[in-house]
């Protein structure tokens, strides 16, 4: 018995040294959203290029779609638009844009120039939509489900790996 | 040619590590004395090897050699020369670099001031040494190497990142590894004696000095490292119990453990394998501070470089050292034995009851610091511990412990008699509350917590100055003179008072800012003024100022005192050429009682400028801050050094002494009837 004390600095640190291993894949900096697995917050935008057609998340019920925010000012938006002009064309999901604190004229441009992966660009141009659903960073993305509930926030720009390894099984498991 | 003739005695360096590693402790357990006389050449030319290598990386800075990654990303052409030398060491690699550099060092050392050892256990503690450098070796080739070449050379370097250029800077580094890596000679001693299996008091009595040594290197590092925060980053905050300082602050609490339980195992051979433990411990946590700083686990204002791969290597040296150690540590230590018995009430018993004080605040600091982390792996969530928590659970246990402080030294080994302790510090309690009261009657409104920390600081100093007087006075009314009584109280002994002077000093500075600190945010325009007391801090604008690598904004802030001119300060605000980065340099008037202290903070954009700070013209927002006794914080802390140092150079540890007694030196370790000395 009087052995076993001599070992619980041991035991002690093998606990240690496996949270810290668990620990060593994640980042420190990453704060997941409060908005995952709630109601997506309601909205009624124009569309980017008529502001006089207009877009309600009621409308968008019934499917599983992807909300992206970008703007024309911003220069992760440009790295990552390639990527997203890319995966539209796989017609996995419905890309909706959400132009954050933009001008409409430089808006257009800018799709006009980099393509344009979206089914529609909501135009929010005060940014209170981009409040609600709090982004902090352009570009943020999200999938919203068929019953309007966030499923999956990602912060800046979008990766081939982010794509692969957590939106493409996710939209598996939605439409399944 | 240099950068490739550094990294090739890197490579040299693996190997006569290795050799170090294995041979001495080989011929330790066969008894080939030819294989154990290896460890001392091999220590030394390992040291030789990294330190080449070292000079190779800073003559590379010197001469400005883009060529090497490591030189382009930390340096920069505009950079001056002393800073470009201090660069080395503004990296990851290069920081690696200087560990590996003082743990060879550190090994020198050992092989040199070894000569009165067994030579069994010198070769085992070398070959000990030889393994952590040759993992920390490892780590670098494989990792981390600073002498990677960029082809096509960059033609302009990123610059050093500009927080590090700092005089504090140049110095806080060097004085924390040496610290840190300063207690693996005293976990080599511990692994060596837990493999060799005898653990003396003589074998306390050779690790004290050296543990001593680290804990005076590590106490100038920390505290130079809070001063650099405090100057600085331009918050006025002298620690913020960030993951990075606990680091440093982890091992200290530990060796601080150390020191005194070593103390019990030299005097009293008792708490032998605690000592023991302590020391693994030590050592373990500095190894575990340098996973969190150098891993990115952990987010702290210090952010370093994240980077797995480097993480994962360092939890795979973390856990094969500490774990071994651990292991060899419940097989060996249940056969060390207790050693001698002591009483309920004695000095064995108040210093048992400082270490299990500073293990737990210890404890409770990593589970501060690893708590985020720990949920974070278990999904549970992600949140941050901040000061609160730390305060909340430190303070109550620093209390018993300054108690404690004020008692111990004064009690007799084995068994101290109570009544007799009590009649003793009845001066001494007494003058502390008199002490108390009297501040508090003279300023008032400190508060309860206030309070207590004057009343901690006066406890000790009264309990010092008694322990001093009874060692003064002579004793049964023969007539020896002062200065002779003096002489004969022991370096070390005179060493601890200092420490623990230092301690009371260091206590008064953190209770007077705490309670009396005034800090003020405003806007100030040409001309305007702020009161701080009877301190008035007129703003007479800022102008443009070109420095070597930057562009600043500079302040002058008039300071009178009752009228009367006390200084100009003049904070700044850089932008520095290549990284762009802004940087707040704070303006300070140091003062024995209070420092004032002003930095710039932003200027207010005047719209018809265009967003340009408008220098010169415009008003900005100035922090002012008046802080009484701050500097009794770190002068507190170079007490504490000092007061170590004294006690590792006390005269007993030095070679001729030993030499003298090396005839003694095996006699039986528990030596009752010694009279109280030194601690």
């Amino acid at each position: 018995m009087k052995r076993v004390g001599f070992l619980i600095p041991l035991f002690v640190f093998v606990a240690l040294a496996v949270v810290l291993a668990v620990g060593l894949n994640r980042d420190p900096r990453e704060v997941p959203s409060p908005l995952i697995d709630k109601p997506a917050p309601a909205f009624q935008l124009t569309r980017l290029e008529d502001p006089n057609a207009s877009i309600a998340l009621a409308d968008l019920r019934g499917k599983v779609w992807m909300l992206n925010v970008w703007a024309s000012w911003c220069v992760a938006c440009r790295e990552e638009h390639p990527l997203l002009v890319a995966f539209s064309k796989k017609n996995l999901l419905p890309i909706y844009g959400l132009d954050y604190k933009d001008q409409r004229d430089d808006g257009m441009d800018w799709l006009t120039k980099m393509g344009n992966p979206y089914q529609a660009s909501l135009f929010d141009g005060e940014g209170r939509v981009g409040i609600d659903f709090g982004v902090y960073g352009v570009p943020e993305t999200f999938i919203i489900d068929k019953t309007g509930t966030i499923r999956m926030k990602h912060i800046g720009p979008l990766t081939p790996d982010v794509i692969a390894t957590e939106i493409e099984p996710l939209l598996k498991k939605l439409n399944a | 040619m240099i950068p490739e003739l550094g990294h090739f005695a890197l490579w040299l360096a693996l190997g006569v590590s290795l050799v170090l590693g294995v041979m001495p402790m080989l011929g330790a357990a066969s008894g080939r004395s030819e294989w154990m006389t290896l460890a001392r050449p091999s220590a030394r030319v390992l040291f030789g090897l990294v330190a080449f290598s070292f000079v190779c990386l800073a003559v590379s800075f010197a001469n400005n050699d883009f060529s090497v990654l490591y030189v382009a990303s930390n340096s920069n052409r505009l950079l001056p020369l002393h800073y470009r030398i201090t660069a080395v060491w503004g990296g990851h690699e290069g920081s690696i670099l200087l560990w590996l550099l003082m743990l060879t060092f550190w090994s020198a050392a050992v092989a040199q001031f070894s000569r009165h050892l067994p030579e069994t256990l010198v070769a085992r503690i070398l070959a000990v040494m030889g393994w952590l450098a040759f993992g920390f070796l490892l780590f670098v080739l494989m990792t981390s190497n600073p002498f990677d070449r960029l082809f096509p050379a960059a033609p302009e370097g990123r610059d050093l990142n500009p927080l590090l250029q700092d005089p504090g800077m140049v110095i806080h580094p060097p004085m924390l590894y040496m610290g840190y890596v300063g207690l693996s000679v005293a976990f080599s001693f511990a692994v060596a004696a837990l493999i060799g299996g005898n653990l003396d008091s003589s074998w306390a009595r050779w690790a004290r000095p050296w543990t001593t040594a680290a804990w005076f290197f590590l106490t100038i590092g920390i505290a130079l490292g809070s001063g650099w925060a405090y100057y600085e980053l331009g918050w006025g905050g002298w620690w913020f119990w960030d993951p990075v300082e606990n680091a440093s602050f982890l091992p200290w609490l530990v060796a601080t453990a150390l020191i005194h339980s070593l103390a019990v195992t030299e005097k009293r051979g008792s708490f032998k394998s605690w000592t023991v433990l302590l020391a693994v411990l030590a050592f373990s946590l500095s190894l575990l501070g340098t996973f969190l700083v150098r891993s990115g686990v952990l987010s702290s204002v210090h952010a370093f470089a994240t980077d797995p791969t480097r993480g994962r290597f360092i939890l795979a040296f973390l856990v094969i050292v500490i774990g071994t150690s651990l292991g060899l540590y419940a097989w060996r230590a249940p056969t060390v034995g207790l050693g001698a018995r002591f009483a309920f009430v004695s000095r064995e018993t108040f210093l048992l009851g400082n270490n299990v004080l500073l293990v737990v605040a210890c404890g409770a600091v990593l589970l501060g610091t690893l708590y985020p982390l720990a949920l974070d792996a278990m999904n549970l969530g992600k949140i941050s511990v901040g000061p609160p928590y730390f305060e909340t659970v430190f303070v109550p246990l620093m209390t018993p412990l300054i108690f404690l402080m004020g008692i111990g030294p004064l009690a007799r080994w084995k068994e101290a008699a109570l009544p007799d302790l009590v009649k003793r510090l009845t001066w001494a309690a007494g003058s502390a509350v008199v002490a108390t009261l009297v501040v508090l009657w003279a300023h008032g409104g400190i508060g309860f917590v206030g309070a207590l920390g004057l009343l901690m600081a006066f406890w000790i100093v009264a309990s010092v100055a008694t322990d001093l007087v009874e060692r003064l006075r002579p004793p049964d009314g023969t007539r020896v003179a002062l200065l002779q009584r003096a002489r004969l109280i022991p370096r070390a002994m005179v060493g601890m008072m200092i420490a623990h002077v230092g301690v009371a000093v260091f206590i008064l500075g953190v209770t007077l800012v705490r309670t009396g600190e005034v800090e003020r945010d405003v806007k100030m325009e040409i001309g305007d003024q702020t009161e701080i007391g009877d301190y008035v801090f007129t703003f007479r604008g800022a102008r443009e100022v070109p420095g070597p690598n930057y562009q600043a904004a500079r302040g002058f802030i008039d300071i009178t005192k009752n009228g009367r001119p006390v200084t100009t300060l003049r904070p700044e605000k850089r932008i520095y050429t290549a990284t762009q980065a802004v940087m707040t340099e704070a303006a300070i008037d140091t003062g024995l009682t209070r420092d004032l202290y002003v930095s710039l903070g932003e200027p207010i954009v005047d719209k018809s400028t265009n967003g340009a700070p408008a220098t010169g013209s415009g008003a900005w927002v100035v922090r002012v801050y008046y802080k009484p006794f701050v500097d009794w914080i770190w002068g507190g802390c170079l007490i504490m050094a000092i007061g170590g140092l004294l006690a590792a150079t006390d005269r007993r540890y030095r070679a001729r002494v030993r030499q003298a007694k090396a005839a003694t030196a095996d006699r039986p370790s528990v030596q009752v009837l010694r009279p109280v000395t030194a601690t």
